[in-house]
C-alpha cells in the first residue's frame, strides 16, 4: 500500500513535470547540483547516489591536480574538455572561483585528475538526460 | 595516492555506480548490476594492460 502510494505520488510528480517551462527548471536544477533532478522527481535514493558518486568523482579529480580547462576554442580539444567540465554545474563553478583546478601538468596524477573531472561531468549530462526522460513519461 | 591499479578501481566503481543506478530502479538489480560491470572494467582493464605490454611506447 505504501510503496504504491510512493509510485503514483512520482509519477504524479513526473506528469507535473512534463510542463515545457518546468522541465526547463528540472533539467537546470539537474545540472546545477547532481542528483537534484531525480530529487525533484521523488527519485531520491537515485538523487542521493547521483549527488555523493559524482561530487566525489569531481572531488577525487581536483585532489588529483587535474585540470578545469578553458574555454579555448582554438585548441579544439581542450574547448572539448571544457565543455564536458562544465557538465558539473555548481561544484565547477564554486571550483573555479576558489581558483581550483589549475592543474599541475608535472604532476604524476595530473591525466588521472583530468579524467575524473572530464568523466564526472559527462556522466552528469547522462544523469540530466535521464530526469528528463522520466519527466516526461519515457521511464 | 599514485597507484595506478587503486585508481583505477576507485574510477571504475564510481562510473559502475552511476550506470548501474541509471539503468535499474530495484536496488537488488542495481547492485547486480554494479558488481558485473566493475568485474567488466577491471577485467578489460587488466587484459588491454598486458594485451599492451609488448608494444613499445
Amino acid at each position: 500500500m505504501k510503496g504504491m502510494a510512493t509510485k503514483s505520488t512520482t509519477v504524479e510528480r513526473a506528469r507535473a513535470a512534463a510542463e515545457p517551462g518546468t522541465l526547463v527548471l528540472l533539467c537546470l536544477a539537474a545540472w546545477a547540483l547532481p542528483g537534484a533532478g531525480h530529487f525533484w522527481l521523488g527519485r531520491r535514493q537515485k538523487a542521493l547516489v547521483f549527488f555523493l558518486a559524482l561530487s566525489m568523482m569531481f572531488g577525487i579529480g581536483l585532489a588529483l591536480q587535474g585540470r578545469i580547462f578553458p574555454f579555448d576554442f582554438s585548441e579544439p580539444l581542450v574547448a572539448l574538455a571544457a565543455i564536458a567540465n562544465l557538465g558539473l554545474g555548481i561544484p565547477w563553478a564554486v571550483a573555479r572561483m576558489a581558483g581550483q583546478g589549475a592543474g599541475t601538468v608535472t604532476a604524476v596524477t595530473y591525466e588521472y585528475g583530468n579524467t575524473f573531472l572530464i568523466v564526472s561531468g559527462l556522466l552528469n549530462f547522462l544523469v540530466i538526460l535521464d530526469a528528463f526522460d522520466v519527466a516526461m513519461g519515457r521511464k | 595516492m599514485t597507484s595506478h591499479f587503486l585508481l583505477m578501481i576507485v574510477f571504475a566503481c564510481l562510473v559502475s555506480v552511476v550506470f548501474a543506478t541509471l539503468l535499474r530502479d530495484e536496488p537488488r538489480a542495481q547492485l547486480r548490476t554494479g558488481a558485473l560491470m566493475l568485474g567488466a572494467f577491471v577485467a578489460a582493464a587488466l587484459a588491454l594492460g598486458w594485451l599492451m605490454y609488448p608494444l613499445p611506447l
